[in-house]
């Protein structure tokens, strides 16, 4: 016979349980890991480990022009890919001083609330899917993929669109892009309806999110939060409102809040949203058709330092052709100085911190992830929960790893 | 009645004095530093004073100049007052010798994670942070990735030789 088998020291006599949620759980939706330590059912105490997919990006933009970052601002939150573009565009039309003709600003916002309705879809019925209803997140990812399909019209990928060009579109929006836009505003307020009767009044649901994971307003704040989840615990922040950009002044909206910031709130602000977001694409839609002559046309701001000529002109014109070698080969200088600009993310103010020393390259791009801000927020929310809150707590927070890691 | 960046400079000037420096206006947003020993009494006055009220910490991140000879290293805060909505950036520069810094968790919670990073890429030592361990780089590493030091390959180089990815 051998030895005795040694036991970590300690473990037997700890009255705990450490319980490991991810880096590979199928609840975490992404790689990060939680690290829980129980009482029987109940949490005591909580800590997260994440940066598993961290990839240098701040890093790597210090060595690229600017259009070659904006597939890096793809991959922070991929579930709503556009908001970063554009925001990353907004950042250095702010920073170059450009001037976006009010059709790129309409059509932006197109975008970005078709994005912001995926992103809280996926949210929603991902929550729905972490307390056992699989079939609302079945339900509406059929629209979902349509809204797919407007950004492969416009763009020609899916998931990490790159879409637009600092001052505006690469090209117009097809007709089947506006189409298939209409298409979705007629048809989706009814799915979205008939999602919301699964879940909102459904009892299983409510006992699973009502008082799970709450935060006041006043620690909410204290935190950092920002988007929806600042939102669901009362406070009224919504960067489009306190610093609209591409003309959301203009739009007519509500911005809903909840009361008590636990995981039904934060399903019920997003759950609004969409409604809102629905009737800002329809204000938009009316706007664009409301335009006359060349304004009804236009795609992009005359920035012919930062915005690729049309390939024609390219191989016949002079001009067109040393812009284009200057820009693809990053030979322009920037204007010194320092920006903050913040878009309202999907799960919160998304927000770049530009430096430029009147290089090529920014000296120092920071991005304010809103969810790498908030997350540290969660043992502090999940604790003396039990453990199938923390599940939901997590699902309700809207976490990206991609954007959390960066 | 509108806050306006006069006032907030006004008011950091009253309080102290010729200890704040640098104040510019860069796309209409209100910048400043101080030396970083006076960190915690500048953000604490920020936060407290009743007309300034800056109670969100938006943003927390580090810069490197390593040209800057004895304060290579910024901290920037960008600071909110939700309120009157104006926001402000407030900068402390340090030797990247000794890099030693007061920490904000006492006043924001947030600057938990935000400080973490900061650490982890440009090793600013955040005196008085409950856990300041790397976050997003492994605990391992030696160095701190994002100071200029350590620039990123040169794609131009041509001393490499791997026949799947050279270049």
């Amino acid at each position: 016979m051998s030895d005795n088998v040694l036991l970590p020291s300690g473990s037997i006599e700890k009255q705990t349980t450490t319980l490991n949620l991810g880096p590979t759980h199928p609840a975490t939706h992404g790689v990060f890991q939680n690290i829980i330590e129980l009482d029987g059912e109940k949490i005591v105490a909580a800590d997260s480990t994440v940066g598993y997919i961290h990839r240098a990006f701040e890093k790597i933009a210090e060595r690229r022009p600017l259009y070659q970052i904006t597939p890096l601002t793809d991959r922070l939150n991929y579930c709503s890919a556009p908001i970063n573009n554009i925001g990353w565009h907004l950042t250095c039309e702010k920073l170059l001083k450009v001037q976006v003709p009010k059709r790129v600003d309409y059509l932006r916002v197109i975008i970005m609330e078709l994005a912001r309705i995926t992103d809280h879809l996926i949210c929603n019925s991902i929550m729905g899917v972490d307390s056992g209803a699989y079939t609302g997140f079945l339900y509406v990812m059929q629209y979902r993929e349509l809204v797919y399909e407007i950004y492969e019209e416009i763009c020609g990928s899916r998931l990490t669109t790159n879409i637009g060009r600092i001052g505006g579109f690469e090209r117009d929006f097809t007709n089947a892009a506006f189409e298939k836009t209409e298409r979705f505003l007629k048809e989706y307020p009814a799915v979205l309806k008939e999602f919301e009767d699964l879940f909102t009044r459904n009892r299983i649901f409510m006992e699973r999110t009502i008082g799970a994971g709450p935060i006041s307003a006043e620690r909410a704040l204290n935190y950092g939060f920002t988007g929806p989840n600042l939102r669901a615990a009362g406070v009224d922040y919504d960067v489009r409102v306190v610093a609209p950009y591409s003309s959301y002044e203009e739009f007519d909206f509500e911005v809903p809040i909840g009361s008590t910031g636990d995981s039904y709130d934060r399903f019920l602000v997003r759950n609004g949203e969409m409604w809102q977001s629905l009737r800002i694409i329809e204000q938009a839609m009316q706007k664009l058709n409301d335009l006359k002559g060349e304004d009804a046309t236009v795609y992009h701001a005359d920035v012919p330092e930062y915005y690729l000529p049309p390939k024609k002109d390219v191989y016949t014109k002079m001009e067109a052709l040393i812009w284009h070698f200057k820009i693809i080969m990053g030979e322009i200088n920037m204007p010194p100085g320092e920006v903050y600009q913040a878009v309202e993310g999907a799960n919160g103010e998304l927000g770049f911190y530009f430096i430029s020393d009147g290089g090529r390259t920014p000296y120092r791009l920071h991005f304010r992830r809103p969810c790498f801000i908030y997350y540290q927020a969660y043992a502090e929310m999940v604790k003396g929960a039990m453990l199938s809150d923390a599940i939901v707590v997590m699902s309700s927070m809207n976490l990206i790893a991609g954007e959390m890691d960066a | 009645m509108a806050l306006s960046n006069e006032q907030i400079k006004e008011k950091l000037v009253e309080k102290f004095g010729d200890q704040v420096i640098g104040f510019e206006e860069q796309y209409g947003m209100l910048s400043f530093q101080s030396a970083k020993e006076l960190n915690l009494k500048v953000l604490n006055f920020l936060v407290e004073e009743a007309t300034l009220q800056f109670r969100f910490l938006t943003d927390l991140c580090g810069v490197h100049y390593p040209d800057n000879k004895g304060q290579e290293i910024a901290v920037v805060y960008h600071l909110h007052n939700m309120r009157e909505n104006v926001r402000i950036r407030y900068k402390v520069f340090t030797d990247s010798a000794q890099p030693d810094v007061y920490t904000a968790t006492g006043l924001f919670a947030g600057a938990n994670w935000m400080e973490r990073e900061t650490y982890d890429f440009y090793g600013v030592n955040f005196v008085g942070h409950p856990n300041l361990k790397r976050i997003l780089n492994v605990e391992e590493m030696d160095y701190f990735p994002m100071r200029k030091e350590y620039p990123l390959e040169d794609q131009s180089r041509i001393d490499k030789d791997d026949e799947m990815f050279g270049r």
